[in-house]
């Protein structure tokens, strides 16, 4: 479980959030939507703590992210991440991009860390590219390589950060397909996104934020049909 | 001039010692570019990270190496340090001086490398749980390095040209070496133009053993 209690984060003098209480039950997907610049990306890295906070808590599991003497390295072993710019690493062919953090983070032997790295990479439809370097994939492949290569850790929670919104059009639909995939195996999903229909179709909640503040939290159908926040209903109105 | 007679024979009598002595300029080049990577990757990590004295210190190294000539460099390890009574051996004087200079000019590649390397890769193998230094070492430095590799090589070139400033401070490396034999059989054209011959295969054998590891160490 991740239970957020009374987050601010700052950026200088610019506060991005201003104090979010938000719990994420396991087996949940939540979606957070929201403008640029209202938080909701700067909320994923203070999850795993990419991002010092200045005020409030981040508890996942029982243990408190931004806590001194917390073991960060082995907390973000439970929070797997995929970003905007899926950021696969370059000198590295899939099979490696994979099985690097397994064998080097969690010390498995080689041929463990192949066989795992194999089967995420199945898992997302990537079997035929296993000794393909990123830059001869397209951004569709390489954010489910990103993907492959977070779940590659058995992460208990999977963050995206509007992992779909450096993609072509075209291209959407797979790693779209992908996030629906993990979502039905039961993996507890936080997704950053603009894409409203993933949103109203995969989400058990949806929070909208503006301006730091989260707005209003609640089942898509009551978001989407029924958003008691001027605000909410002023955004969805503009994306639609 | 066109009377000139070539004598080539005291030339080839003494090219065993010639080779020998590219064999040591090629020695103390590479070594000083090893010695050059470690302090210059320490000094490009210093200036992006940290601030205070070890700063200035990176700082005033880097632009000293940059925009001094090379021969005073050397002339101050052993001109400059033996005045204060710390006389070093000419291969000494010409591997520090190489070395410093490699250092300015190397720590200056390395930023530009690590600046190329988006950060969002540091961002990424974080969130995989890797530690800082895992990171950087599996992560950024690979990708770091094969941005530098080829002025790296470069680098290694120009140390070996310049460690002909060797013979200015009594280090018996090609150049030095030639000069010796030039000044004791005013042969000199002769003897400088084998000795640039050498310094030039040499370049080029340096060039293309570079081109064959990079074809070997770089797979993308």
């Amino acid at each position: 479980m991740i239970e957020i209690r009374g987050l601010e984060k700052y950026f200088g003098a610019l506060q991005v959030l201003k104090g979010i209480d938000l719990d994420v039950a396991k087996g949940e997907v939540l979606s957070v939507i929201g403008a640029s610049g209202s938080g909701k990306s700067t909320l994923l890295y203070c999850i795993n703590g990419l991002e010092p906070i200045q005020k409030g808590s981040v508890i996942v599991d029982g243990t408190d992210v931004h806590a001194k003497g917390t073991d960060i390295n082995k907390l973000r072993q439970k929070l797997g991440m995929v970003f905007q710019q899926w950021n696969s690493f370059p000198h590295l062919t899939a099979l490696e991009n994979v099985a690097l953090a397994p064998k080097i983070v969690k010390g498995k032997s080689k041929a463990e860390a192949r066989d795992i790295a194999e089967k995420q990479l199945r898992h997302v439809g990537l079997d035929d590219k296993l000794n393909v370097f990123p830059s001869a994939l397209s951004g569709g492949q390489q954010q489910r390589l990103a993907i492959a290569r977070a779940l590659a850790m058995e992460p208990t929670y999977m963050l995206f950060d509007e992992a779909t919104s450096a993609l072509d059009p075209e291209l959407v639909g797979e790693v779209l397909d992908t996030m629906r995939l993990l979502a039905e195996e039961g993996m507890t999903m936080i997704c950053v996104t603009h894409e409203m229909g993933f949103a109203r179709d995969v989400s058990d909640r949806v929070a909208y934020f503006h301006q730091g503040v989260m707005e209003e939290i609640g089942p898509p159908e009551q978001i989407f049909g029924n958003a008691t926040s001027g605000h909410t209903r002023k955004f969805l109105a503009n994306v639609r | 001039m066109f009377d000139y007679n070539f004598h080539w024979r005291p030339v080839l009598k003494n090219l065993p010692d010639l080779l020998g002595a590219g064999l040591l300029t090629l020695q103390v080049a590479v070594l000083a570019m090893v010695v050059g990577i470690v302090i210059g990757l320490a000094l490009a990590l210093i200036r992006m990270h940290m601030r205070g004295p070890l700063y200035w210190l990176a700082t005033g190294w880097v632009e000293l190496a940059r925009n001094t000539p090379a021969l005073f460099q050397l002339f101050f390890f052993g001109f400059g340090l033996g005045a204060f009574g710390l006389h070093l051996s000419p291969f000494a004087i010409v591997l520090c001086g190489l070395s410093f200079n490699c250092a300015g000019y190397l720590a200056e590649n390395f930023r530009g490398g690590f600046q190329a390397v988006p950060e969002t890769q540091l961002r990424a193998a974080r969130s995989l749980g890797m530690t800082a230094w895992q990171a950087y070492t599996r992560i950024i430095i690979p990708q770091v390095f094969r941005i530098v590799y080829h002025p790296l090589t470069n680098q290694l070139v120009w140390a070996v040209l310049m460690s002909s400033l060797g013979m200015l401070v009594g280090f018996r490396e090609l150049s030095g070496e030639t000069q010796f034999f030039a000044s004791r059989t005013f042969r000199i054209f002769e003897y400088f133009a084998a000795t640039a011959v050498i310094y030039y295969v040499i370049v080029k054998i340096i060039l293309l053993a570079s081109r064959l590891l990079a074809a070997r160490l770089f797979r993308y």
